[in-house]
């Protein structure tokens, strides 16, 4: 027995999946310990605000600032305003006014700044220009030449009867502030999904739910195929006949077709994660059933099966010692795999629309429901579906490993 | 069956068409093929074949291990009832065996200890207090040289394939069964275990007088041992009698083969001093 543990921590591949499901289940559960709070609350307005850490406006002019002069702030701040298609259009311009092509490096803000400036005419009606793209090149233009101006930014409040402004504070360009003298600062590692919820807590408490559904659905689909196999396979006969006949019925049914038609069957409301595990088991055992049933006749004709008989055993306490033990190890790896299958089913399911209720308690398969939806994915929103198929994958590809990691072990010829 | 044996005791197995057939179609194979014999009590009866002439296949029969597709057997002169778990396992407190390879003979999960308790529960001895238990061990493990002290919370993995075969032997010491199959219980060991086993199962029938089925490939083996000997050739039992009849003078070719394989027949064996 210590040794079987000695060979299964020493083979690479079950370690790998071990360790990467285990950083898995830390974040799991070290995450909501960090930043505490309930996963499907909508905190954003508007949906789908980018990663990041996020400061309120409203404190952060409340906090006493202090003042910096930092050589690079102005370049900085160009850089920001610029965007890639604003300095290809500069481009664009530049060329159109004469400007030779290779002089102009884009990626140089500071010279593209100063070729704009010198070239850049508002009356000029270049060539096959538009009204609407002059009227862009206005706008950046004066956005441009905003960002030169460094006055300060006055803060006031309206008087209510008389509209007049009353000076409250004033901003500089020089002005910093602490951001832990903010009172609001909001970190969003992975922003904001269509709900305005954070997806980073969503995820954490998808992934935990999409685990438990899969040890769940894993669990009864093992439990159902273990018992109908080693009964079918000891007992054999009638007994034989009519489980192999039920598992047929289940195999020549598609199991994903099945699994849909059931759930489809059941009405949404009543469709929890632990409904949804449930079918996921309900209609997965078959293959866990056949192989137990091949394993336990090639064992039900051994010799120390024949030797229990002769010593007085009965048909359970030969199931469960002279049995069971010698495929349990077999049946350790149908379970990892049957958890593996059971993540991906819901995830399936759940795209279908056809998972749990979405208002309780979000699963991994939800999550990419909605991102679905929503068209995150053409928008991209890449944070609203990427971290959760990264997520799903990992699960997985980890349960795989250490299945692999596993069969190498226990299955001799498979041995490097 | 034979006019000829008239000194037997009564008879304790016997069959009569005997027949096992496995799988259908073609894939069928007639393993035991219309086979009558008669086991008479006290005896140790060889049944000598080839590899894959039935042997085993009879032996599991005989244990009702196996179904039985034709034919009846006698079990103290009565058709052999089996069928209810109840009588099954009456039937096995008398009809006990030692298989071929001990390797594989034992669970591998079990300990000495539950092998040797399984059998004293099917004497009956379920509810003697546990030192009573742990002496009739020892003195089980004592029969056949083995330390229960130190064999007690090991596996029978942990020991040699002949130290199994002993244990095996220690087994049928403690069930003392009516009747004994043994399928070449000493080919897969060496031959200095091989006599050492062969002499432990002689001082147990001597003790117990149990009928011994012995079943050999080794006719020189047979011709030793046994009282009758039973030769079967492709699932038929070709040739019987007692031992000095159908080894000194065998009629069928395949006899006279299996018997010119073995060089020492006509040496005296004294298997104590092997
Ligand atoms: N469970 C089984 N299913 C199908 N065929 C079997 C089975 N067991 C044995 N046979 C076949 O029955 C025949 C007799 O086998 P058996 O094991 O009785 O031979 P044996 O005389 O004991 O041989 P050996 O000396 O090698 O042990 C063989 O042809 C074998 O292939
Ligand atoms: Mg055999």
């Amino acid at each position: 027995m210590k040794n079987i543990f000695y060979q299964i921590f020493h083979s690479q591949k079950f370690v790998a999946g071990f360790s990467i499901l285990m950083i898995i289940l830390l974040i799991l559960f070290i995450y909501p310990l960090i930043f505490p709070g309930d996963p499907l609350q909508m905190i954003g307005l508007s949906s789908f605000s980018k990663p990041g850490i996020y400061v309120s406006v409203y404190d952060a002019i409340d906090s006493e600032p202090s003042t910096m002069k930092l050589p690079d702030a102005d370049v900085k701040r160009l850089m920001k305003k610029l965007s890639n298609e604003d300095r290809l259009a500069m481009k664009e311009w530049l060329v159109a006014t004469g400007t030779p092509e290779d002089v102009i490096d884009i990626l140089d803000t500071d010279g593209l700044l100063k070729l704009w400036k010198d070239s850049y005419d508002p009356s000029l009606k270049p060539e096959g220009m538009t009204l609407a793209k002059r009227n862009y090149y206005k706008r950046l233009n004066a956005s441009l030449e905003k960002a030169f101006d460094y006055s300060r930014i006055i803060i006031a409040t309206k008087d209510e009867e008389t509209g007049e402004l009353n000076e409250e504070k004033t901003v500089s360009s020089n002005d910093y502030i602490n951001i832990n003298d903010v009172a609001n600062v909001v970190y969003l590692p992975l922003g904001t999904d269509n709900f305005g919820a954070d997806v980073a807590k969503k995820l954490v408490s998808a992934a935990k739910t999409s685990i438990m559904i899969g040890l769940i659905a894993g669990s009864i689909a093992t439990f159902i195929g273990l018992t109908f196999g080693l009964l079918a396979g000891y007992v054999g006969g009638i007994v034989d006949d009519f489980i192999m006949f039920i598992t047929n019925l289940f195999t020549v049914i598609p199991g994903f077709i099945l699994l849909i038609l059931i759930s489809y069957g059941i009405d949404q409301d009543k469709r929890g994660a632990a409904v949804v595990a449930l079918v996921i088991g309900v209609t997965s055992w078959t293959w866990t059933a056949r192989s137990v049933r091949s394993q336990v006749l090639s064992l039900r004709n051994r010799d120390h099966v024949n030797l229990s008989k002769l010593s007085g055993h009965g048909l359970a306490r030969i199931i469960l010692t002279d049995i069971l033990p010698y495929i349990a190890s077999y049946v350790v790896m149908a379970l990892i795999l049957q958890i593996s299958t059971a993540i991906l089913a819901e995830a399936q399911l759940s795209m279908l629309g056809l998972g749990p209720k979405t208002t309780e308690r979000p699963t991994l398969g939800l999550m990419m429901n909605w991102a679905m939806l929503y068209s995150a994915h053409t928008h991209g929103y890449w944070w609203a579906y990427f971290p959760v198929l990264l997520f799903i994958a990992l699960i997985s590809f980890s349960l795989n490993l250490m299945n692999t990691g596993l069969d190498q072990v226990f299955n001799p010829t498979l041995r490097d | 069956m034979s006019s000829n044996k008239t000194h037997h005791g009564p008879v304790c197995l016997s069959g009569r068409g005997v027949t096992k057939v496995y799988g259908f179609g073609s894939r069928k194979t007639v393993a035991v093929d219309h086979v009558d014999f008669d086991f008479y009590e006290g005896e140790i009866v060889s049944i000598v074949g080839e590899s894959g002439s039935g042997k085993t296949t009879l032996a599991k029969m005989l244990l009702g291990l196996t179904s039985v597709t034709e034919g009846q057997i006698y079990y103290q002169g009565k058709p052999r009832d089996i069928r209810t778990r109840k009588k099954k396992k009456e039937y096995w407190t008398n009809v006990q065996a030692i298989f071929q390879d001990p390797f594989s003979s034992f669970n591998v999960f079990s300990k000495i200890d539950t092998v040797l308790l399984d059998c004293i529960n099917m004497r009956g001895g379920r509810h003697l207090p546990r030192d009573k238990k742990i002496e009739l061990m020892t003195e089980a493990c004592s029969f056949v040289n083995l330390k229960f002290e130190e064999l007690t919370n090991k596996y029978p993995f942990e020991l040699s394939g002949g130290q199994m075969q002993r244990l095996m032997i220690a087994r049928i010491f403690l069930l003392k069964p009516k009747v004994l199959l043994a399928d070449e219980p000493t080919s897969m060991i060496d031959a200095c275990s091989r006599a050492t086993i062969l002499d432990m199962l002689m001082n147990l029938r001597k003790e117990t007088g149990m009928t011994i089925i012995f079943i050999t490939h080794d006719i020189g083996l047979a011709y030793y041992v046994s009282d009758s000997v039973y030769i079967m050739e492709q699932g038929k039992i070709v040739e019987y009698g007692s031992a000095d009849e159908v080894i000194l003078n065998p009629k069928t070719y395949n006899t006279k083969r299996l018997i010119s394989d073995v060089p020492k027949i006509y040496e005296v064996w004294d298997l104590s001093t092997v």
